[in-house]
């Protein structure tokens, strides 16, 4: 079988030394970052871009590098939100419902040792998902014109708040900020220079990567200086880990559920980790009912989130691998990132650029073995780094992404660039305005903009081309819900996520 | 004197840091957008413009169809204590010397085609011992290559120990306009090192069988073929369409219908798909699906067939199409420097092009043989960007 022969290939690349080496020191960091109350996945791949091109690495050890810090910051978000009940990243949130229960009954050491394997779980579910669904639907892509294509971004646009989003107005402006960003440089379809001003430099836009590093990883600097500076934080003691097999055993079902329906919500563009973890957890406590105690420090309750929200990770990439529509904030800076690596996501980069595609697969499964190792025993040392003070890890993070970025293009301009990023993020973030879709804004606007493009010409100016095809007219139909079910839904299933954690006695 | 010059240059710390390598891959898709590397690539040879590629060993080119194309750029070196040894070969006419650091300016983003041009041909001019040391690349990104034009012109006028890696895109940039008050005659042209050739596909089940085919097709009506290709509007992609089709006779150049994608792999699946009806790009992009038989190339745009395994696609010359469309990869320096300089790298290159190290490079990379004759270079630059201009008023890019 050709996936297979392509899964050994990739075994192949991310087993030498240095991509070992690499997806370890990712693993490590990354579950460092997720752990880190704030600091969630989308902030720490982007806080690690800028290292991958400081340290040049070639593309497929640039992208495991990411993919094991997006992996790990799946699963160090437990970390906090289970000791100290501050969800150490969003899709970590639902964890903190049974997880600090546990912990406060002194089984801090349990809880954390359950939420490593419900994570190794899920996220080996939606791995192997992604191996069987990711080939299949590469090919399926090759189908997609651009009227698809265009419908498709239209359902990327429309689900992007998320069902979880809190403002759907703040979410249109956020996105509406990327897109004009986007529109900067020379139009590929006609030529044309806009809103370049003469500059030479902007000629060719305004590269994303500038705007991940500063809308991300440098305001989050500036939010750390502003809150964080001082002293780290006081902890739980973690004890003796006492976990017996019947146990872990008598949460598998849970986990294999979880994954699952995490892998699913990963999948739909613009869900996400967040409502992976939700809905496993929902689903999880109505399956079992009374059989349960949730929100009293089930260790049921632990599994089935993080069980959730790593399935979800890993079904988030295919369709970022599979059709350039990342399924979530942090594969839409992955996106980026392979985009500046010259690797066009797609049917082409799974025979063009298998390598890297089967690589970073690959990496995924190596790391979260790696994950399940490093969690279980040395979770102890991740407790330790989380009370380090920020002062001690901001001047390390500042540096690396200024040179990172320096060294991708050696001009000063760029650095500018990034700091005005950086400042506008703070600003954006106090206002609430969420950072994810200005990303998808600069990253799918111009897509967008040409597949229409492209479309109009195909048809010779025949805009009933956008929805002449049956696969387009789904899409359309399907966008159309996500953009309406929010508004009904959404709602109910926030009171639901409210009432959740206020049933939850040691809410914040 | 000849043979081995010993220069001891001010600075005694001989190797100095090389800039970070950074094989990175990294081409920020803004980039593409307009002003694609790959129209770098791309070189024009508009129909009139025939250049005879030299012709050296046949190289098998074996690049799969990926967008990040070679570009052999040179540069060379930095250096303090340089040793250079001009050794077997005799450079009897060359007074000047290189003393110093050589460097290479890409510019394009570290793992680009420019980039490729000058660490691949840095590498061959130091194991030729052309150069005192190594050649320092240095990546200055920026509006297709703006960037580094401006800053060659305006800071960099009399370094004689700067090369700039260039290509067609280079001069369709220049021809329209598109590096503001900058043109061709600024700077010294140095010579070129191989080049990519354009062709013309289908997807494997397109009733087009020939160019010809195609052509006459489009000559009833000039919006019946949808092509698809890596370039901007107006890019080189764009340009080798409107060059075969107006060698066709087609009318109406400006209606033909050109879909610009990010880079040549994205437009190869959409022809692949079915949704456009034909490929423009370069050989080497339509290597990977030409061998697994989804595409058929209804020409490549040469002079005679290629070398190697491409010997079996017929050229648009054959079909009675008089289009040649070379994206040739090769070298500017800057204006203000002595013609001896100039003579020295010219002749470099050219030792450089002859060489087995660089055969292998253009074997390894998909490049093909072309070299302007010795001394035809600039001449060569001045017609290609001439035809460009003229092709682009015609299809009304340029005003």
């Amino acid at each position: 079988m050709d996936t297979l022969q392509f899964l050994m290939d990739g075994f192949a690349v991310a087993l030498t030394p240095t991509n070992l080496l690499f997806a370890l020191f990712g693993a490590f960091i990354g579950t460092l970052i997720g752990a880190l109350p704030g600091l969630g996945p989308a902030n720490g791949v982007a806080i690690l871009i800028p290292l991958a091109f400081t340290l040049g690495l070639p593309p497929e050890t640039a992208m495991i590098l990411l993919t094991s810090v997006y992996a790990g910051a799946m699963y160090g978000g437990r970390i906090s939100s289970i000791l100290l009940n501050i969800p150490g990243d969003e899709p970590a949130m639902m964890t903190c419902l049974d997880g600090y229960p546990m912990a406060q009954k002194g089984k801090a050491a349990e809880a954390l040792a359950m939420s490593a394997i419900a994570s190794f779980a899920g996220s080996l579910i939606g791995t192997i998902g992604l191996i069987l669904l990711a080939p299949v639907l590469a090919r399926f892509a090759l189908t997609f014109g651009p009227a698809e294509y265009f419908a498709l971004f239209m359902l990327a646009f429309a689900t992007l708040g998320g069902i979880t989003g809190k403002n759907p107005m703040k979410t249109v402006v956020a996105a509406t900020i990327g897109i004009m960003i986007s529109t900067v440089g020379i139009d590929i379809a006609t030529g044309t220079q806009r809103y370049t001003f003469g500059v030479l430099k902007l000629y060719e836009g305004i590269d994303f990567i500038l705007a991940i590093v500063g809308l991300f990883a440098i305001s989050e600097l500036l939010f750390f200086i502003e809150e964080r500076a001082g002293a780290g934080r006081k902890m739980i003691k973690v004890g003796k880990l006492m976990l017996r097999p019947k146990e872990i055993l008598a949460a598998v079902p849970t986990m294999f559920r979880g994954g699952i329906l995490g892998f699913i919500a990963g999948v739909l563009p613009g869900a996400g980790a967040s409502l992976g973890s939700f809905i496993s957890y929902t689903m999880e406590k109505q399956y079992l009912g009374k059989k349960a105690h949730f929100g009293d420090g089930d260790p049921r309750g632990v599994a089935a989130p993080e069980a959730g929200n790593n399935g979800a990770a890993s079904g988030a990439l295919v369709p970022m691998l599979t059709l350039g529509v990342p399924g979530s904030g942090t594969t839409a800076v992955l996106l980026a990132m392979l985009i500046s690596l010259n690797i066009t996501p797609g049917p082409l980069m799974f025979t063009q650029n298998a390598d890297i595609v089967w690589g970073v697969i690959a990496a995924l499964l190596i790391g979260n073995v790696l994950l399940l190792l490093l969690n279980i025993p040395l979770v102890g040392f991740f407790v330790k780094l989380l009370s380090v003070p920020p002062m001690y890890l901001l001047p390390i993070v500042t540096m690396v992404a200024f040179v990172g970025i320096y060294s991708i293009s050696h001009s000063a301009f760029d650095l500018y660039f990034m700091i005005a990023f950086g400042v506008a993020g703070y600003v954006l973030r106090k206002l609430e305005i969420p950072m994810v879709p200005i990303i998808l804004g600069m990253l799918l606007g111009p897509e967008m903009e040409k597949n229409l493009g492209h479309a109009l010409v195909i048809s010779d100016g025949e805009w009933s081309i956008l929805w002449a095809s049956p696969l387009a007219l789904g899409l359309w139909i399907v966008a159309g819900l996500g953009l309406i079910l929010p508004y009904i839904i959404g709602p109910i299933l926030r009171r639901r996520m409210n009432n959740a954690m206020k049933e939850s006695p040691t809410s914040d | 004197m000849r043979n081995t010059v010993l220069s001891l240059c001010t600075q005694v710390n001989a190797a100095r840091t090389p800039l970070p390598v950074n094989f990175m891959h990294k081409m920020p898709f803004k980039f593409f957008k307009g002003i694609t590397p790959k129209n770098f690539r791309s070189t024009a040879s508009l129909p009139s413009l025939v250049v005879t590629p030299s012709e050296g060993t046949p190289a098998l080119s074996k690049l799969n169809g990926h967008k990040n194309k070679p570009e052999v750029t040179t540069m060379l070196i930095k250096r303090c204590l340089s040793f250079v040894a001009t050794a077997a070969f005799s450079l009897s006419a060359m007074a000047w010397q290189p003393t110093g650091k050589v460097e290479c300016i890409a510019p394009s983003d570290p793992g680009g085609g420019w980039d490729f041009t000058c660490r691949s041909a840095g590498n061959v001019l130091k194991d030729l011992d052309l150069v005192p040391g190594t050649v320092q690349t240095t990546n200055m990104a920026g509006a297709g290559g703006g960037v580094a034009f401006a800053h060659t012109i305006s800071k960099r006028s009399e370094d004689d120990k700067l090369l700039v890696a260039a290509s067609t895109a280079t001069t369709t940039r220049l021809a329209q306009q598109q590096f503001p008050g900058m043109d061709a005659s600024m700077v010294k042209w140095v010579g070129a090192l191989g080049a990519d050739y354009g062709v013309i596909a289908v997807g494997k089940d397109s009733r087009y069988k020939t160019l010809k085919q195609l052509m006459d097709g489009m000559k009833e009506n000039p919006r019946s073929v949808k092509f698809a290709g890596g370039s901007a509007r107006g890019g080189w992609d764009h340009l080798k369409v409107l060059i075969a089709a107006k060698a066709a006779g087609v009318d109406k150049l400006p209606s033909v219908p050109y879909l610009s994608y990010n880079n040549g792999g994205e437009a190869l699946t959409q022809v692949i798909g079915g949704q456009v009806d034909a490929f423009t790009g370069d050989i080497s992009e339509a290597t990977g699906f030409m061998d697994s038989g989804d595409l058929r190339i209804l020409a490549v745009l040469s002079n005679e067939r290629l070398p190697g395994k491409f010997s079996e696609i017929p050229t648009a010359k054959e079909q009675g199409i008089d289009a040649v469309a070379p994206n040739w990869r090769g070298f500017y320096m800057p204006k203000d420097t002595s013609d001896e300089a100039q003579e020295y790298w010219t002749d470099a290159l050219e030792k450089v092009y002859a060489s087995d190290e660089w055969k292998a490079v253009m074997k390894k990379n998909g490049l093909i043989p072309f070299q302007p004759e010795s001394g035809t270079f600039e001449e060569f630059i001045n017609k290609q960007v001439a035809d460009i201009e003229q092709l682009s008023r015609e299809i009304g890019l340029l005003k």
